[in-house]
């Protein structure tokens, strides 16, 4: 893992994904978060959007894992960084798996992919038998 | 046992209201009680309410889109409804413009759609 994190502010939140229903709350999560930071509605919908998509992939391809969330400030910007974190199989071919249409599983493939385009910043950070780490940010305009 | 969506008959539609947060079990049991309800009752629309929806990722879409496919395959017609307007932005920047699937701003017109015939079954009867 080497992709530096965002910093969150000591506010930060933690929560397990390991089942459908984390997911659901893991979309609850980010949307108060999302809330607080004030992004518009397109930005807090394409914020949670994303989150879906990746704690999704967290239990799905992970295995389960972790879902740590904050507000970041950067250069007096303010915005919502949630980091996906598990301990799964990892991803041998990350161009692969960010190509649009390509799934190892029964999904549609839009998931890394479409996330990254949901979002302003999104580092992937895996590594065979290592687990995956995601880290998205979105900044509020 | 998890909670269902209710599936609803008025007249020859059916209608579905999504109104909780979706959780992926949830999806895929509507998916198959709306195909059983269709044969069951010879449905010849299906009307899905998003309008309490704030997202609609790929497996949401992907459902949408799969009801679409099964419903016309047993005679039926779907369109979805009521989809705000950040859905639609999101949707289609996630990739998922969801080319199968008939939409109409609101159930109403949803209702109507379905009740123009020949408008949504071209060339088969």
């Amino acid at each position: 893992m080497k992709a530096p994190l965002p910093d969150l502010d000591a506010d930060e939140e933690t929560m397990p994904i390991d089942s459908n229903d984390d997911v659901v709350r893991a979309r609850q999560l980010v949307r108060t978060l999302a809330q607080r930071c004030k992004l518009s509605l397109v930005d807090q919908t394409k914020l949670v959007t994303a989150a879906s998509e990746l704690a999704r992939n967290t239990l799905v391809y992970g295995g389960g894992g972790v879902l740590r969330i904050g507000l970041v400030r950067r250069a007096g910007r303010t915005g919502v960084s949630a980091i996906f974190d598990d301990d799964g199989p990892g991803i041998p071919d990350i161009d692969q798996a960010l190509t649009d249409g390509w799934t190892s599983g029964g999904g549609l493939g839009l998931g890394l992919s479409g996330a990254r385009r949901l979002v302003d910043e999104f580092t992937l950070d895996t590594e065979v038998g290592g687990g995956t780490r995601v880290a998205v940010t979105k900044w509020a305009r | 046992m998890t909670e269902r969506v209710p599936v609803l008959k008025i007249g020859d539609v059916l209608l579905v209201s999504i109104q909780v947060d979706l959780e992926d079990q949830i999806v895929l049991d509507l998916q198959e009680d709306l195909a059983g309800r269709i044969v069951e009752s010879g449905a010849r629309g299906v009307v899905i309410d998003i309008t309490a929806v704030e997202i609609v990722d790929s497996f949401v879409g992907r459902m949408l889109a799969t009801t679409a496919a099964i419903s016309r395959m047993l005679d039926a017609e779907t369109v979805v409804v009521g989809m705000r307007p950040a859905v639609a932005i999101t949707l289609v920047e996630l990739g998922l413009s969801l080319g199968g699937v008939r939409t109409a701003l609101s159930l109403e017109k949803g209702l109507a759609m379905l009740a123009r015939p020949g408008d949504h079954r071209p060339a088969q009867r």
